[in-house]
């Protein structure tokens, strides 16, 4: 319960981080707020050789509106974001998701790049901003790179970047201004990991009839799955009961989540289904009640 | 392994020693430092009981390096109470509501709470369970600990409001 030995470079710029994953290549693992890192070190299911702390790395701390697009730097904390006035207005679906991260503690500590490039598939950040069409910058020595969200979570707990690479910021588009949005999860108690979840954005028109809709599900495979056969099938009509429980049973189809000992796989399966009615249903409110 | 030289300000006093790298923040408040008020769990960041405040916010002192806290400051529950023989409010409510029996866990809790206590005079039952949603008791069931943080909440702002600070 006590890590291994590892040797510990505490870059104080992006320049310097940047030299240091260079020389460690796949020796060097990023430390940023540690949240699901030093659980690992501390079990040694994790024994990287050098620990690379990026928390003097100060530039990487920020949020940013530019062009109605949010810019977060991979350092923000999550409690940053949560109390943040900027995420709250113009993405919504962001700042309630970050209420459901863990505990409050867990929160201070806890940085939104390190939940995207920690890629677990029972974590809110990766779905909801893969739900978003969110965008990953990442840089090494040998230059910038931008990942989508499929490019970005490949497996469980494994991802696109490669070793001597960091992830720098992550770019959120604009909401549509009207869009409908919801976020879902069930946990037995509040911010233990969640059996399932889904998180919805939808655009209606005048009438109501859905003009896109974007579903990402949570715990129902290695990563974060959008069932984009679902989400097309919405197109053109109006989310009433029947459109919204068909969708839902076509978000599930193809998936075949883990079961363990909190919730088998049928269980979980139909879980996130429910949850995927409810969050549709939910962001169909929404998205009427700011068109009408 | 390579030691560092690190300098932490716990509760106003300053602690400087040689450490791994893997020293984690808790062990430095109890091994070196002697503060043995910070409890130790689960060491996996799950139930709470290690925290302390880092800079005047609640982190779990189990998933924090000793050398990550080199030059910042640290507060503990040792620094909590108001004098020898007087309690901190919040310490105070759980004596009196029956918020601990063993008190393992108590530390953890305090120290989760005592910063969102100001401003925060009428909390519901939901909102205090989501606030101690990250720390666990095995003894008392929570109730009287939600008891405990309902009336200190209340106790704290009315002080606030007497002496007429926001």
């Amino acid at each position: 319960m006590k890590p291994p030995p590892f040797e510990y470079e505490a870059p104080r710029d992006l320049g310097a981080a940047l030299d240091v994953l260079e020389q460690c290549g796949a020796d060097g693992k990023v430390l940023a707020g540690g949240q699901s890192l030093v659980p690992l070190l501390n079990f040694r299911l994790a024994r990287p050789e050098v620990l690379i702390d990026i928390n003097e790395v100060q530039e990487l701390a920020y949020l940013r509106r530019e062009d109605g697009r949010l810019h977060i730097g991979s350092l923000t904390r999550d409690a940053q974001a949560e109390r943040s006035r900027l995420v709250a207005d113009h993405w919504p679906l962001l700042a309630d998701a970050l209420r459901w991260v863990g505990h409050p503690q867990i929160r201070n500590r806890g940085t939104v790049g390190g939940s995207v490039a920690h890629a677990d598939p029972a974590a809110e950040l990766p779905v909801v901003l893969c739900a978003l069409d969110a965008r990953y910058h990442a840089r090494s020595t040998r230059g910038a790179r931008t990942l989508d969200s499929e490019e970005m979570f490949r497996g469980q707990l494994q991802t696109g970047l490669e070793p001597d690479e960091l992830l720098c910021e992550i770019e959120v588009p604009a909401m549509a201004p009207g869009a409908g949005w919801a976020f879902m999860e069930f946990a037995r108690r509040h911010g233990d990991f969640a059996l399932g979840g889904a998180a919805v954005v939808v655009e209606s028109d005048e009438d109501a009839v859905c003009r896109r809709a974007a579903i990402c599900l949570l715990g129902a495979g290695p990563t974060p799955v959008r069932p984009r056969a679902a989400e097309q099938a919405l197109v053109g009509h109006p989310l009433t009961a029947d459109v919204v429980s068909a969708a839902a049973a076509d978000a599930v189809r193809d998936i075949r989540p883990r079961g363990d000992i909190h919730g088998g796989s049928e269980y979980r399966t139909s879980l996130i289904e429910t949850l995927v009615g409810r969050a549709l249903t939910g962001a169909a409110a929404r998205a009427n009640g700011a068109a009408s | 392994m390579r030691t560092r030289r690190i300098t932490v300000d716990i509760n106003g006093r300053t602690y400087e020693a040689d450490v791994e790298p893997r020293l984690l923040l808790s062990d430095f408040i109890r091994h070196e430092a002697g503060l043995t008020g910070t409890h130790v769990g689960c060491e996996h960041g799950v139930c709470g009981a290690c925290t302390v405040q880092l800079e005047g916010e609640p982190v779990r002192s189990c998933l924090l390096l000793a050398v990550q806290a080199d030059g910042r400051s640290v507060r503990t529950v040792e620094d909590l109470a108001i004098s020898p023989d007087e309690l901190h409010p919040l310490q105070q409510a759980f004596h009196e509501c029956h918020g601990l029996q063993c008190g393992f866990c108590t530390p953890g809790f305090l120290m989760s709470l005592e910063p969102v206590l100001a401003g925060a005079d009428e909390l519901s039952d939901t909102e205090i369970r989501e606030l101690i949603s990250g720390n666990l008791c095995r003894c008392t069931g929570y109730q009287g600990i939600v008891d405990a943080v309902r009336l200190a909440a209340r106790r704290v702002n009315a002080r606030a409001e007497t002496e007429g600070v926001t």
